[in-house]
């Protein structure tokens, strides 16, 4: 895989390390891939090597508070000093510098967010803070990614926003040389301003990001941005074909969704072509009578027809190959064998507020001592019956709190409102979609999916899909709430095959352990006909698959979840039941599970009491069935 | 503060583009939901807008950004601005566009006892939160289909009476917040529940640009911009000169603008053939294309009005099962086809 590439591995990684010391805040920043270690410590040498000594690196830990991140008010200092201190927080002080990401694949979505936003505004977006205090927050982001197998990639808002990709797997520590001395980044900064880039560049890096089926407009703009400063890196003043190959391979390969056709040199220009006489947005009344009066848009426009006949078709297909040979053997095979997975990445990210504490809302039930800032709220009532009991010993205390402060407080008297709230409930719904189950009703079973589902969605579950046949199983949709999409892989869900159910029970042990890692509880609802037929290994061993399946299922009853094994086959089966006994699951065999037995089931498990429509859906169910 | 991108300079997104000029016109029109892909510029668009606006007058030192002009004594009066004798001094602000972070808190949205003043001065007092920042202007939510439903709620109740009405902690404060609430969110990451995508006026659907031109007039414009900021801001002043203009004469001129019988009948036979629930969608949808024969500088709404915001007006009210993506643009096109021969 790695012999495949098109650069040397440690070239990459240098070119990566130069362009991004170049134009630091332009380029969003690199996400680096892969366990932490001696060529991860090694790159970001690397990089700070290029960087003036005086720049600014800044880690961002996992768990940073708000206040940390984006600064406000001290309030122990504040309350010692008895006057306002405010801090600045740690992207203030990377400002001009570099914050370092650890942990990007866990980061809360909320600093994700934040993260986005100050990439995008160049400011600490503080609403808090006074309007007239605004702190600039020009820094680029190195997001140390180091997920493993099933997490989930860094929040996809964050990852439209940086450069570049480093995978560090294959990289070893004495790669990262052939790094750039200061000195030469610092020429190559000096001319990055007056680089050029003509249209056909602009046409080129969009063309392929647009073939390589990236829908976002930040990454051609990130990858014109990058052939301009790999063209200051060579000296040039205007952005050169083999920068722009830089880009591609550099910007857009790693984001690549689809594989871009394989190359008709033709076609591209002749698409190009014709779409390049009209006006790009001729709809406003406004913008074409301005359009009209406005004298540099001409201008911008002249030399474009000219191109497309000599050098554009040409440089466009340059740069796609660039982006082509650039994508990772991996992605090729992933793509090719499951289409379904390419929008994992945003889906993955449907998650409100990340880790969903009751800190903030619900019912009430009390105070504790706790942090006020951590996005807690302050009780003001305890805190106060807290420090009260001090005051006399406080007052003799050697250093008085100043300012005629009536009540003297010490850091442990606050205490935090603590609520409770509903924890969000993912259910999972691993389906049978085998053979034997085909045979019997699938099509019932996907009805009856399909009603939970908009149980589901009066609830505000959020969803997640397996499905198994042949010889394993697959996550059709991970956790979403997007019921809209559930739907749609059901019903393209193809049946036939075999019946691997312990490896369903596995697939279905790893979903429950993500989403309770979430802090969300799962809920199971597995529906098959029971009659397990291949093992784990694959083999098509009866007994060895059934023993699985009865293993699988104990281990899934350790999970503590709640369960319902709904049976499909025509005539309630004993092996069926016995697995819904082996995992603590509720057992319905459907023939005589009407609807409404089934969501009220579910519903009692979700340990929710909404028990509204069950009956019209009991009867839609039948109308179904029969 | 870095320049904002030029709102002509803007290419593509019509729909929002006429959606967030229409807020501007008439602010009761109600909030905006954009929801589409990634990186299509949907806040870029927002904040080039609030940029273009014309500066508003706000009593000097106003904690609720007041209008000095306004006789309505709304505001909590608790800053201290208001007092005194004599005249308020005024002076000009730039119309305020407040990001709600995801997870933000209700304290911090709709503010809180000043905690800092209650522990160091013993003062019982009342921070205002985002939602007095936000006064007459917008309010910004990027993916408010993630947005905790209990915030939505509050913020859409908000939106809808324009008034801040805190009961907590001991505080009793109502202060003026009237925003144009604009929400976004991808689709793909979740729903909005319908109860609260009826209460957003607008509803309008943000494609990224499929042909290569538009992006690469995207890309380039976008990089000019970075690359000089203030010389690609000059080059499009006068076209951004000439939307603020129209954007204060339709406003002058929204209250003459009238609606006849004929096309009121038009519409409501629209919003019944379509389906709608309830009576929102005829009321935002003769609000909109008021103000869009406004902003035309027509003096009666027209047919032509009427078909450019029929689908974001309507699309999101349609009655439909929660399950189905697809049709409710189909349905209004068919519905305007039927109804709005002429």
């Amino acid at each position: 895989m790695t012999e495949a590439r098109p650069a040397p591995l440690a070239t990459e990684a240098a070119l990566i390390a130069a362009l991004l010391a170049i134009d630091l805040a332009g380029l969003g920043g690199v996400v680096l891939r892969g366990p932490p270690g001696e060529v991860r410590d090694a790159w970001q040498a690397m990089l700070r090597g290029m960087l003036p000594e005086t720049m600014p690196v800044r880690r961002l830990p996992l768990h940073v508070d708000k206040e940390r991140l984006l600064g406000g008010l001290d309030l122990a200092a504040s309350l010692h000093a008895g006057r306002r201190i405010v801090q600045d927080g740690v992207l203030a002080e990377a400002n001009d510098g570099i914050l370092v990401v650890a942990m990007a694949q866990r980061l809360e979505a909320q600093t994700a967010a934040h993260l986005a936003t100050a990439l995008d505004t160049r400011r600490v977006p503080n609403p808090e803070a006074p309007i007239d205090v605004e702190r600039a927050a020009d820094f680029a982001v190195v997001a140390l990614d180091e997920a493993v197998g099933g997490d989930d990639p860094p929040s996809a808002a964050l990852l439209d926003r940086l450069a570049f990709h480093l995978d560090l797997t294959g990289l070893k520590p004495e790669d990262a040389r052939g790094a750039r001395s200061r000195a030469e980044i610092i020429a190559a900064r000096a001319c990055l301003a007056p680089v050029t880039a003509d249209r056909a560049a602009a046409d080129a890096l969009c063309h392929a990001a647009l073939s390589l089926g990236i829908v976002s407009l930040r990454p051609p703009i990130l990858a014109l941005r990058a052939a301009r400063a790999a063209a200051a890196l060579a000296g040039r003043d205007a952005v050169a074909p083999e920068d722009l190959i830089v880009a591609a391979r550099l910007v857009l390969a790693w984001r690549a969704t689809q594989l871009p056709l394989p190359a008709i040199p033709d076609s591209a220009a002749a698409d190009a072509g014709p779409e390049l006489d009209h006006e790009p947005a001729p709809d406003t009344a406004i913008q074409d009578a301005a359009e009209k009066r406005e004298p540099p848009q001409p201008d911008q426009r002249e030399p474009y027809p000219q191109e497309p006949g000599q050098q554009q078709p040409g440089q466009q297909e340059i740069v796609l190959d660039a982006a082509r040979a650039a994508i990772p053997a991996g992605l090729l095979a992933r793509l090719r064998a499951e289409p379904s997975r390419a929008v994992r990445g945003s889906a993955a990210h449907g998650e409100a507020g990340g880790l969903r504490r009751a800190q903030r809302h619900g019912r009430p039930i009390g105070a504790r001592p706790g942090d006020p800032r951590r996005g807690a709220r302050l009780h003001l009532f305890a805190t106060l019956t807290a420090a009260i009991p001090w005051q006399p010993l406080r007052r003799h205390d050697r250093t008085p709190l100043t300012n005629g402060n009536r009540i003297n407080f010490r850091r442990a008297d606050f205490r935090v409102a603590h609520f409770k709230d509903r924890a969000e409930t993912v259910t999972i719904f691993a389906v049978d979609a085998s053979g034997s189950a085909a045979l019997h009703r699938l099509a019932e079973a996907k009805g009856a999916v399909e009603l939970l589902l908009a149980d589901c969605y009066i609830r505000r579950d959020q969803v997640a899909l397996l499905a198994f046949r042949g010889r394993s199983a697959e996550i059709v949709l991970p956790p979403t709430r997007s019921l809209a999409r559930a739907r749609r892989c059901l019903s393209a869900l193809p049946g036939g095959g075999a019946t691997p159910l312990a490896a369903a029970l596995d697939a279905a042990q790893r979903l429950v352990e993500e989403s309770q890692r979430r802090n969300r509880s799962a809920v199971l609802v597995l529906l098959t006909d029971g009659r397990a037929n291949i093992a784990r290994d694959g083999t098509p061993d009866r007994r060895q698959a059934e023993t699985e399946a009865l293993e699988a299922a104990r281990a899934l009853r350790a999970q503590r979840l709640r369960a319902i094994l709904i049976d499909t086959s025509p005539r309630p089966q004993a092996q069926a039941e016995r697995l819904a006994d082996a995992m603590g699951a509720l057992y319905l065999p459907l023939p005589n599970a009407d609807a409404a037995a089934l969501s009220t089931a579910v519903r009692r498990n979700a340990g929710s009491a909404d028990a509204r429509g069950s009956a019209e859906r009991g009867s839609r169910l039948r109308n179904l069935g029969g | 503060m870095p320049a904002a991108f030029p709102f002509s300079a803007i290419v593509g997104q019509e729909e929002m583009k006429l959606a967030l000029l229409i807020a501007a016109v008439d602010a009761s029109v109600g909030g905006i939901l954009a929801m589409g892909d990634r990186g299509t510029g949907k806040s870029t668009a927002v904040r080039a807008l609030a940029a273009l606006l014309p500066k508003i007058k706000i009593v000097e030192g106003c904690r609720y950004r007041c209008d000095p002009d306004t006789t309505d004594a709304a505001c909590a009066g608790d800053c201290g601005a208001h007092s005194g004798p004599g005249r308020k001094k005024a002076c000009l602000a730039p119309i305020a566009v407040v990001d709600l972070p995801l997870g933000a808190t209700e304290d911090r949205l709709v503010g809180a006892l000043d905690i800092e003043r209650a522990l160091t001065e013993g003062v019982k007092s009342f921070e205002p939160g985002l939602l007095a920042r936000a006064h007459r202007g917008f309010l910004y939510i990027d993916e408010v289909n993630l947005l905790e439903d209990h915030l939505v709620d509050l913020l859409l109740d908000v939106a809808a009476s324009g008034e801040n009405v805190v009961e907590r902690e001991g505080l009793s404060v109502r202060h003026p917040a009237r925003f144009v609430l604009i929400g976004t969110g991808n689709p793909e990451e979740g729903d909005l529940r319908p109860q609260l995508l009826d209460r957003f006026g607008l509803c309008v659907d943000v494609r990224t640009p499929e042909d290569l031109a538009t992006r690469v007039e995207v890309v380039r414009r976008r990089d000019d911009f970075e690359r000089d900021p203030a010389a690609f801001t000059q080059r499009w002043k006068r076209k951004d000169d000439a939307i603020r203009r129209q954007v204060q004469k339709a406003r002058q001129r929204l209250a003459e603008v009238s609606v006849g019988d004929t096309i009121l009948e038009r519409i409501v036979a629209l919003c019944a053939a379509v389906g709608t629930d309830g009576l929102r969608g005829e009321l935002t949808l003769v609000r909109a294309s008021r103000a869009v024969a406004s902003l035309d500088g027509d003096a009666t709404v027209a047919d032509k009005h009427v078909r450019r915001v029929a689908a974001a007006a309507l699309r999101h009210r349609l009655r439909r099962n929660p399950l189905d993506d697809a049709g409710s643009a189909a349905r209004i096109e068919r519905g305007v086809a039927e109804i709005f021969t002429a």
